[in-house]
């Protein structure tokens, strides 16, 4: 069996070094196609009618002034008479016309009877959910009870996250095309391998007759795994249109009401420890909606999980608005911010160090040597000695700083994946994959692992990614991407090789086994001098190309070791908050993160910077905010639906945690993993210097002058 | 408590139909480096124009293009599904995000804000310009340098920002930097990279690499 194993660290030409991503250029001139890109000859352009009732019964539907419209191709009722809508934005007619300004004037003639009924669409207030509440059973570990009498100290607070929306840059949507009985699909997808074959499914045809392209997308989040129910009426619009291409894709409000969301997450939590912070007992009352599905419970006490004694009850809150969907680490950032806030008011309870309290409890975690270390690491980096001070102690003055800590953890193990390479005759190699990339790097670290293998140059690998005429490679979700490609590339290159070294061998006069591939030579490893240049070698398969597959196989992948999961992360956040103004500032974030092996430095710091971005945003400004009264949201659109600019984010200092042991883990996602501790961190500093909690999250400027006057904001 | 006899909802007024409305022209509706510019167009000779489409004229990146065009689409329109400019994206399509960034005249300019009727007689630069003819502009190689991207999406938009950005100060410092792009937004959060590339972009303009 062929060595698949990575090179040690000391002989790695390629691996570990900060190269600029492959497709950074053709992105940033602006020639990179995405799906919203695409042209294909008489192009159509589609508009979808959505219900601006977030509860109703459709009673009829009027669509014929909208089909004798100049210019309007086909009409496609989606929602049809009787059917109950259950909130604002799902889709009821989509019409394609020659252009999107003529399907969207159709769209205005269509006229549509409701029966509106009654609406729920706010959950924070658990006790107005009245039978949209679906309570789960207690769960109980130890006693409670008897823990609470034991402790020398408590704490209790309520704490909250509102849902957000993904808001991602290219919408949801497609270009889709039949020709004859054959789909050509042009998706924004983060499945490129499974989108086809459920949109197959959705339209009763041969899952081989979908042919699935994307070069690049503009981000999903988690929000992109599935062909969608516009995948299927965009198709039936090409069909009724004769074939022609359709280009839908959902404008911002729809994209914001119903392509997903991250459920909201409330709760109120009383923890119990003795005097030197150690912890004995957990106790919460929590609740969350994620729309007419309602709302999991996250996983608490988080990174904690061995806190010995525990009582949980859990709410699941129906409300009639957009479903959620996978969002960066599901759960998890929820799950940290409840638990580090109410670890953090524990510490405060007991005048203890919070630092010392997250440390003192970290037997309870899976890997307590690891956050301890990171803790520290965190602590130095952001000068936790110096600049830390008792709650609310923060001195004279208008302005006050705070620091805070939060923590988090991740899997990441790649998922299945398969891989061709390809050796040509004239020396160029291509590794082709049916993968996608989100704008993590996919496409990049592909390239490395292949020119590792092959001893060759990054710019020498051609990457084929994006089209299902490839071998089928996993979605890219719960950040097991990098694992899953560089291990089925590693494999495929690997085997390829191997095959080119028989037939080079002969003429070094060696065995296979005794050549390498380096720096554009193959070599034998003992006398290196004794080589023959990539290009002549190859010249000597004569006009066939050699090919070999490789495959990540997620079961066996633990035992071969090239990709592993399960990650720690610790960040410290540094803010200044205006106490006159409300305003909250984060000056500094420092995000330590355990990894395994680091492909690229470069662009894994990008994802550790992208993902600490997010955390600003949820802390400090972005929400979905619902209306009461008429059901609606009030910012479906990014005016109100405020994102972090420039401007907003502080610097943001990543340690990745790279060193010989971690390394030894093989590869592991980090798309994720940075994306957890933020929003606990930048809480628990926003408390540390005003000395007041801001219960509920984002801490927009109202709510921290609200809190400061003790009044409900 | 919900309306259960509530009216039919008017079909809402847009902002860009309110701005096709009035006629205004030639400018950005949001804050940052962007232009305030919003003043209302002197009706061409008085009378109206469309709504059928009219002929129109555009330059863009030094090329002229004759376009059939109704008087309401935008300059973003024109770019993406007129012409294949396809690096102008439209994300939040209304102003807000800079995603359609490009340069009327040299000035920053939100595309899906601004009609193309009112881009005619004006030179209209995207981002493909940064790389015509295979020549590469500093702010494109700093981009790629620095990371200052991830998806992509709104890339093309901040390129545009940084060479308007840059034509104004051309040695900013880093707080500079840090507050002068206010009207463009990235999800992916490459912020750190993007102030690094338009640092970087404007030492390597200064060694005399043109944009």
């Amino acid at each position: 069996m062929p060595d698949y194993s990575w090179p040690p660290t000391e002989k790695r030409r390629v691996m570990g070094r900060r190269l600029s991503r492959i497709d950074g250029m053709v992105k940033a001139t602006g020639r990179a196609k995405f799906g919203y890109d695409i042209k294909r000859p008489g192009l159509l352009h589609a508009a979808v009618l959505t219900s601006p009732y977030a509860a109703a019964r459709i009673t009829s539907i009027d669509t014929s002034a909208a089909e004798k419209t100049k210019g309007v191709a086909a009409v496609e009722i989606v929602s049809k008479p009787g059917t109950m809508v259950q909130w604002q934005g799902t889709e009821i007619v989509a019409v394609a016309a020659e252009t999107l300004d003529i399907a969207r004037d159709a769209v205005r003639k269509i006229k549509v009877e409701y029966e509106v009924l009654p609406h729920v669409v706010n959950e924070a207030d658990l006790a107005k959910a009245g039978a949209r509440a679906k309570p789960a059973a207690e769960q109980v570990a130890g006693d409670p009870d008897q823990a609470f009498k034991d402790a020398d100290g408590t704490s209790e607070g309520f704490y909250g996250l509102p849902v957000i929306t993904h808001c991602t840059t290219e919408t949801h949507g497609q270009v889709i095309e039949w020709q004859g009985d054959k789909l050509e699909y042009w998706p924004s997808t983060q499945a490129l391998s499974s989108v086809g074959p459920e949109l197959a499914k959705m339209l009763g045809i041969p899952a081989a007759n979908v042919h699935v392209m994307q070069d690049h997308m503009g981000v999903g989040y988690g929000s992109k795994f599935s062909c969608d129910r516009w995948g299927a009426f965009g198709a039936r619009l090409s069909k009724a249109s004769g074939g022609r291409a359709v280009k839908l894709f959902l404008d911002r409000a729809a994209d914001q009401l119903m392509a997903g969301n991250r459920p909201s997450h409330f709760a109120q939590i009383r923890l119990g420890a003795k005097k030197d912070g150690t912890i004995l007992v957990w106790q919460s009352r929590s609740w969350s909606t994620g729309g007419m599905t309602g709302g999991g419970m996250p996983p608490i006490p988080y990174v904690y999980t061995k806190i010995p004694n525990r009582r949980l009850n859990h709410t699941a809150v129906q409300v009639n608005a957009g479903g959620q969907r996978a969002w960066r680490a599901p759960n998890h950032p929820a799950a940290s911010y409840l638990t580090n806030c109410a670890i953090d008011d524990l510490a405060a309870a007991l005048k203890l160090d919070p630092l010392e309290v997250f440390k003192k409890n970290a037997d309870y975690t899976a890997f307590p040597e690891v956050y301890r270390w990171q803790l520290d690491k965190a602590a130095e980096m952001i000068g936790w000695k110096k600049l830390w001070h008792p709650r609310g102690d923060s001195g004279k003055g208008a302005v006050k700083r705070g620091l805070g800590i939060g923590v988090g953890t991740w899997g990441g193990a790649g998922h299945a994946s398969q891989c061709r390479a390809i050796i040509h005759p004239d020396g160029t190699a291509e590794v082709e994959l049916a993968s996608q990339d989100l704008g993590t790097g996919t496409r990049t670290v592909i390239a490395m692992v292949a020119a590792e293998t092959l001893g060759l140059p990054v710019g020498a690998i051609r990457v084929k990614i994006g089209d299902t005429n490839y071998p089928p490679s996993g979605s890219s979700g719960g950040s097991t991407t990098v694992g899953g490609v560089s291990t089925s590339t590693r494999k495929a290159t690997t085997d390829a090789l191997a095959k080119l070294l028989e037939v080079v061998a002969p003429g070094l006069g060696a065995q296979p086994e005794e050549l390498e591939a380096v720096g554009g030579v193959i070599r034998l490893k003992a006398s290196p001098a004794k080589s023959i240049p990539w290009k002549a070698a190859c010249k000597k398969l004569g006009v066939s190309p050699i090919s070999a597959m490789g495959e990540n196989n997620p079961k066996l992948a633990p035992k071969e070791g090239l990709n592993t999961g399960g990650v720690a992360g610790a960040q410290i956040a540094d803010v200044s908050v205006d106490t006159e103004t409300g305003v909250v500032r984060l000056n500094r974030l420092a995000v330590v993160q355990d990894c395994g092996l680091i492909i690229n430095p470069k662009t894994a710091e990008s994802q550790c910077y992208g993902a600490a971005h997010m955390s600003v945003c949820a802390a400090l400004c972005e929400e979905r905010i619902m209306d009461d009264i008429t059901g609606r949201m009030l910012n479906p659109n990014m005016e109100f639906y405020k994102l972090a600019g420039m401007p907003d984010i502080g610097e943001i200092i990543v340690y990745l945690d790279i060193r010989p042991e971690h390394d030894k883990r093989g590869v592991i996602g980090l798309g994720e993993p940075p994306v957890v501790p933020g929003i606990g961190a930048i809480a628990n500093a926003v408390t540390n210097a005003i000395g007041v909690r801001i219960s509920v999250v984002p801490m927009t400027a109202d709510k921290v002058l609200a809190a400061l006057e003790g009044r409900k904001a | 408590m919900s309306l259960t006899k509530e009216p039919k909802p008017e079909p809402g007024v847009s902002r860009r139909g309110f701005i096709r409305g009035v006629g205004l022209g030639g400018g950005a509706i949001g804050t940052g480096i962007l232009e305030h510019e919003a003043q209302a167009a002197q009706p061409a000779g008085g009378k109206s124009i469309g709504p059928g489409a009219v002929p129109v004229t555009l330059q863009v990146n030094g090329k002229p293009h004759k376009l059939n065009l109704e008087p309401r689409v935008t300059l973003l329109d024109a770019l993406r599904d007129h012409l294949d400019y396809t690096g102008a994206k439209k994300v939040c399509d209304q102003g807000v995000c800079g995603s359609c960034t490009v340069l009327v005249d040299g000035k920053a300019v939100y595309a899906c804000s601004m009609l193309a009727i009112d881009a005619q007689g004006k030179d209209v630069q995207t981002a493909e310009s940064l790389s015509a003819g295979g020549k590469v502009s500093p702010i494109i190689t700093a981009f790629v340098a620095n990371d200052a991207l991830q998806c992509g999406f709104c890339t093309p938009g901040w390129v545009m920002a940084t060479k308007a950005f840059l034509a104004k100060n051309p040695s900013p410092t880093y707080e500079q930097v840090k507050q002068g792009f206010g009207g463009n937004l990235c999800r992916c959060g490459a912020y750190n990279g993007i102030r690094r590339a338009v640092l970087q972009a404007a030492q390597d303009l200064k060694g005399g690499a043109n944009a």
